[in-house]
């Protein structure tokens, strides 16, 4: 039995919910049937991940042939620790997303909509294991568009709520489809240069080729850009604050969580295993470029955090800045920087899961998300707000969290470069962390309720705290960010096992 | 390796139970039966030490030897008296911050490698500055922001130095080091700013007579003295120390003679002790060494009795001002006894606690030749006897009657104040008990020689005359009300001010320049509007356009890359 699963395991894991979405749109309506059976496949994909994540825990890598054919002619899902760390990411998002989503979806959504949400849901989180899962470049293309249509769906959904949502949908329609072609320009042209689309035949067979192939420098550099622009590297970011500020709650949630990291796994797959460091862009001068605009990302996302007035803005600014972070790690091609950017992802999809779910939850019980709205929450929603603090902290980093572990191996693998004004940075760029995390909380625990809520129409109920249903998932995570923080085993083994594998493919 | 939970984890323990336990006797009881409960733990824990592994990094998140025993022997001591004298209050937040407190400086004595040692670091600076936000209120906020501040600047400086640590020694391990690093002195000066080193010293006098009664007492015990003991593990036989010590003792004297608040004038001679510690550590010959915990030790019996006796005649009368005290000791006789033996025991009179802590102290510094320093310690010892010795009491319960008639303390802090009093005592008639349980053997070591007895008669009778003259010709400064100026007005006045000054004729140029640059983009921005926004000819959204436009320019970086 337990063979048998490790055998298909690898496809169980993306085909599930990618057959089940379109079979709830044909068959069922009914919103709350819909939610059922995705919040059950979601479970058994992540039961796949967590199962999956446990077989290659000793560095081994499981490949799976479609349809029997073998690779490199036939389509290959191969998981390894990088794959089943970012499968059981997107998994465990995916779940926690969906037992938030419930009632979130059904006060914010109107009805006719709410079981749409939760098919384009499914495909979403279906594209992303399937970046994560696939071995073969082209198939890796058409799961980002999957995951990426999904994500345009979702976010324009919130246009119910707040029209903005629209415009932000279509920015980051006409962005990603931008990226999306330049990722594909960049497959067709490692494609005409090599003939294989298989991502481990296509490094053996580049590193076969004689330097100098003008076809395959343009390749890298568009599939640079492409995947930069779906990771909202800085400059490329401007798609983001909007998209996850007026997107459903529960689609932020699992956005945030998971879309942009699967991204980076993309980047770090052709970065380190197709190209390798010594190919065209590589070496110095990924260096040079990545470094750079990841600190430039870390500065800038963090003071639009501090200077912005909506509370769900503030903290879609604050994910640019951590993906600078993680960026920053991947910048510096070490061992240890690796490791920490890994570690660094782990631990702050759970902490920004927490806090959008948290955030969901107010907006489950006011419209307004402006920080001014916010005043002495704390008392009407303590729970919410509690577990919105601990999560908060380990985005700051303190100690005792997830956080501290991610920014102390950064700022080590920075020292071990000797590049110690980057550690500076990362030092100084958690202190801003701690001024626009500083502002929620002061808003929800210092400030009195404002007199103008008071005086608003009877027709707004008064705060009450969120139901349980949105309260269970909430401190999952909260309490996870800290469990992770103490207990490092998990992500740092998995870290170490992928900056080793990832630094051997690399050389 | 270790059967028992540590003293710390125990007290870290029991503080997230506290809210839990209902108000009142059952609570206190249970406060007061956790540090007891730590000592008999304390007991069975042998030396030795717990290896672990955290992200990677080898820790060691538990150790126990001479040096952190005898320090969380008097750390636990200290919070059970501390708890005792609190034992009126109802307060879940100062229950739970106290404990957090005690328990996160117990648990830093036990690390043994800088990254345990920087979390209980900077669980130890948010524990206590709930003990000053309890007096709740606008100015305590501000107080306690200003405190945090000086902290998390220690906290930092600590991670820093621990990151630079690795890098250099590719170890994280919490032993003596040498100022020779960058790494050594980042940690040397995150310990100076919990240490009070001069210049550093401002958190001190500014939060201590800001907490509450309780609080400070609290206070007045952990911070500074887990500082020492981070000094004395970390930095012992360093030369630099000696002379910070010296100016340590020197400079808060003249502050504390002048300051009318009892609680900072406590704060400055707390600040003067420190000195004599950090001078012994900087000697490092192992008598000296044992002079500073011996003194850590006495010490923090001693200032947190002052501070308790100062915190009952606040307790009753309601003001720890100089001014409207005098005459307590009809009122307040038994506090007025047990405020006595305190000064005593600070000024070092034989038979005292303090007497036989510093004395090993003075005789190293004579014994390895720094007369100067010999000679200002000397000084600075008749000083704590001015200000802490005599002023202290005189003032609160002796000079001009102030009319006061209140009751005698409450039970608990009488019994508190007695324990403390008793330790007081006992310490200083039999010292072998305390001298047995520091780090190093100390031989044949007496106190009660008589080059040692005399020597420190003398100083006292003189400095006592000198006090007594100068009152009776009315020379004394005599007791106003002000705020005296420290050190920090320098940058909370000073420094403010240029910087207000500068920032606000930079922001006038910065309007004027940044209202031409507006201008233009005015201009420039209705023509790219016409184009760029809704309806017009570039379609409806800018920020896409001006993506799509970033997306080309980097494509077009990456080529020349690539190509380069």
């Amino acid at each position: 039995m337990s063979e048998t699963l490790a055998l298909h395991a690898p496809a169980l894991v993306i085909l599930l919910p990618l057959l089940t979405a379109p079979l709830c749109f044909l068959f069922s309506r009914a919103a709350n049937g819909v939610w059922a059976t995705a919040l059950l496949v979601s479970l058994l994909s992540f039961l796949c991940a967590a199962f999956l994540l446990e077989k290659t825990f000793d560095g081994r890598v499981l490949s799976y042939h479609f349809g029997g054919f073998p690779p490199p002619l036939g389509i290959e899902y191969r998981i390894d620790m990088m794959s089943a760390l970012m499968l059981l990411i997107v998994a465990g998002a995916s779940l926690l997303g969906l037992l938030f989503a419930r009632r979130s979806v059904a006060r914010e959504l109107p009805a006719a909509r709410q079981s749409a949400f939760y098919v384009c849901y499914l495909l979403c989180a279906s594209g992303l294991l399937g970046v994560a899962a696939t071995n073969d470049a082209f198939n890796m293309f058409v799961f980002l568009e999957i995951s990426s249509l999904a994500a345009y769906a979702l976010i324009a959904l919130g246009g119910d709520r707040d029209r903005r949502a629209l415009s932000a949908a279509y920015n980051y329609l006409i962005m990603g489809t931008i990226g999306a072609t330049f990722f594909v320009i960049g497959v067709f042209f490692l494609y005409a240069a090599t003939g294989t689309l298989n991502m481990t035949d296509l490094a053996d067979r580049l590193h076969a080729l004689p330097v100098g192939s003008r076809s395959l420098y343009a390749a890298e550099a568009f599939i640079i850009v492409g995947l930069a622009l779906k990771i909202a590297l800085f400059p490329l970011h401007v798609w983001l604050p909007n998209a996850y500020a007026f997107a459903p709650s529960a689609a932020t949630v699992f956005l945030s969580a998971a879309a942009a990291k699967v991204a980076i796994y993309a980047l770090v797959r052709f970065l380190f295993s197709v190209f390798g460091l010594d190919f065209a862009i590589g070496g110095e001068t990924l260096n040079a470029v990545i470094l750079p605009t990841a600190m430039i990302g870390m500065i800038i996302g963090s003071f639009s955090a501090i200077f912005a007035r909506h509370a769900k803005r503030i903290f879609a600014y604050s994910s640019i800045a951590q993906l600078g972070y993680m960026m920053l790690g991947i910048g510096l091609e070490s061992r240890e920087g690796l490791e920490a950017s890994f570690v660094y992802l782990f631990n702050h999809a759970l902490a920004k899961s927490a806090i959008f779910m948290a955030l969901g939850c107010i907006a489950y019980q006011q419209a307004s998300m402006k920080l001014s709205d916010l005043h002495g929450i704390a008392r009407d929603m303590p729970w919410t707000m509690a577990a919105f603090t601990i999560a908060a902290l380990s985005l700051i980093g303190a100690p005792l969290t997830g956080g501290f572990i991610g920014k102390w191996l950064l700022m080590d693998a920075a020292l071990a470069q000797g590049f110690w004004l980057i550690a500076l940075v990362i030092a100084a760029v958690s202190l801003m962390a701690v001024l626009y995390v500083w502002r929620v909380i002061e808003a929800a625990y210092l400030k009195a309720p404002t007199g103008r809520r008071r005086g608003a129409p009877r027709a707004e109920a008064p705060r009450r705290e969120a139901p349980f249903s949105m309260l269970l998932p909430l401190w999952i995570a909260a309490l996870l960010s800290v469990y992770f923080g103490v207990d490092t085993r998990l992500p740092v083994g998995a870290a170490e096992i992928i900056a080793d594998s990832l630094e051997a493919a690399g050389q | 390796m270790i059967p028992l939970i540590a003293p710390g984890w125990l007290l870290l323990g029991g503080a997230c139970l506290i809210p839990f336990i209902p108000k009142g006797a059952a609570r206190t009881s249970f406060m007061l039966a956790l540090p007891l409960f730590g000592m008999g733990l304390l007991w069975l824990i042998p030396d030795g030490s717990l290896a672990a592994s955290f992200g990677g990094y080898a820790i060691t998140p538990f150790r126990m030897d001479g040096l952190a025993r005898i320090f969380c022997l008097i750390f636990l001591i200290a919070t059970f008296l501390s708890a005792l004298y609190a034992w009126h209050l109802r307060d879940s937040f100062q229950h739970v911050s106290a404990f957090i407190y005690a328990g996160a400086a117990l648990s830093a004595l036990t690390a043994g490698d800088l990254l345990t040692l920087f979390v209980f670091w900077e669980l130890v600076s948010l524990g206590s500055v709930g003990l000053i936000w309890a007096r709740r209120g606008e100015g305590a906020w501000h107080t306690g922001l200003r405190y945090l501040i000086w902290q998390m600047a220690s906290g930092l400086l600590l991670l820093g130095g621990a990151l630079f640590f690795f890098r250099e020694t590719g170890s994280l391990a919490f032993d003596a080091m040498t100022l020779q690093s960058p790494s050594a002195w980042l940690i040397f000066l995150a310990f100076g700013i919990k240490a009070g080193f001069p210049l550093l010293h401002n958190w001190i006098q500014d939060a201590y007579p800001a907490g509450t009664i309780t609080g400070t007492v609290f206070l007045s015990c952990f911070t500074t003295k887990l500082a020492i003991y981070a000094l004395a593990r970390g930095f012992p036989a360093t030369e630099a120390l000696i002379y910070i010590g010296v100016i340590m003792t020197i400079f808060p004297i003249f502050y504390a003679v002048i300051e009318n608040d009892l609680r900072r004038v406590l704060s400055y001679s707390l600040n003067n002790q420190l000195g004599f510690m950090v001078v012994g550590i900087g000697i490092g010959t192992p008598l000296a060494i044992n002079g500073a915990v011996a003194h850590a030790f006495c010490h923090i019996i001693y200032k947190s009795l002052l501070f308790m006796s100062v915190g009952a005649v606040m307790y009753r009368v309601g003001t720890a001002k100089a001014t409207e005290l005098g005459g307590l000791y009809r009122s307040m006789p038994l506090t007025m006894i047990f405020c006595v033996i305190a000064a005593a025991s600070i000024s070092a009179f034989p038979l005292f606690s303090g007497f036989i802590s510093k004395s090993p102290i003075l005789s190293e510094s004579l014994g390895g030749g720094y007369w100067v320093v010999w000679f200002l310690l000397l000084f600075a010892s008749a000083g704590v006897f001015h200000h802490s010795g005599i002023k202290i009491p005189y003032f609160t319960f002796f000079a001009h009657d102030s009319g006061r008639r209140v009751r005698e303390a409450p039970m608990h802090m009488l019994l508190a104040m007695g324990i403390a009093a008793f330790l007081c005592v006992a310490i200083g008639v039999y010292p072998q008990a305390l001298y047995a349980m520091l780090p190093f053997p100390m031989g044949d070591y007496t106190a009660y020689d008589a080059a040692h007895v005399i020597g420190q008669l003398e100083l006292l009778i003189f400095s006592a005359l000198a006090f007594g003259f100068l009152m009776l010709s009315g020379l004394y400064p005599p007791e106003v009300r002000g705020v005296n100026l420290d050190w920090d007005w320098v940058y909370r006045r000073v420094l403010r001010r240029a910087f207000e000054r500068i920032g606000g004729s930079v922001l006038v140029l910065g309007d004027k320049v940044w209202g031409y640059v507006l201008g233009v983009w005015g201009v420039v921005y209705s023509v790219l509007a016409r184009f760029y926004g809704p309806g017009g000819l570039m379609g409806p959204s800018r920020a896409a356009g001006s993506m799509a436009l970033w997306t080309a320019i980097l494509l077009s970086l990456a080529l020349l890359f690539a190509y380069s």
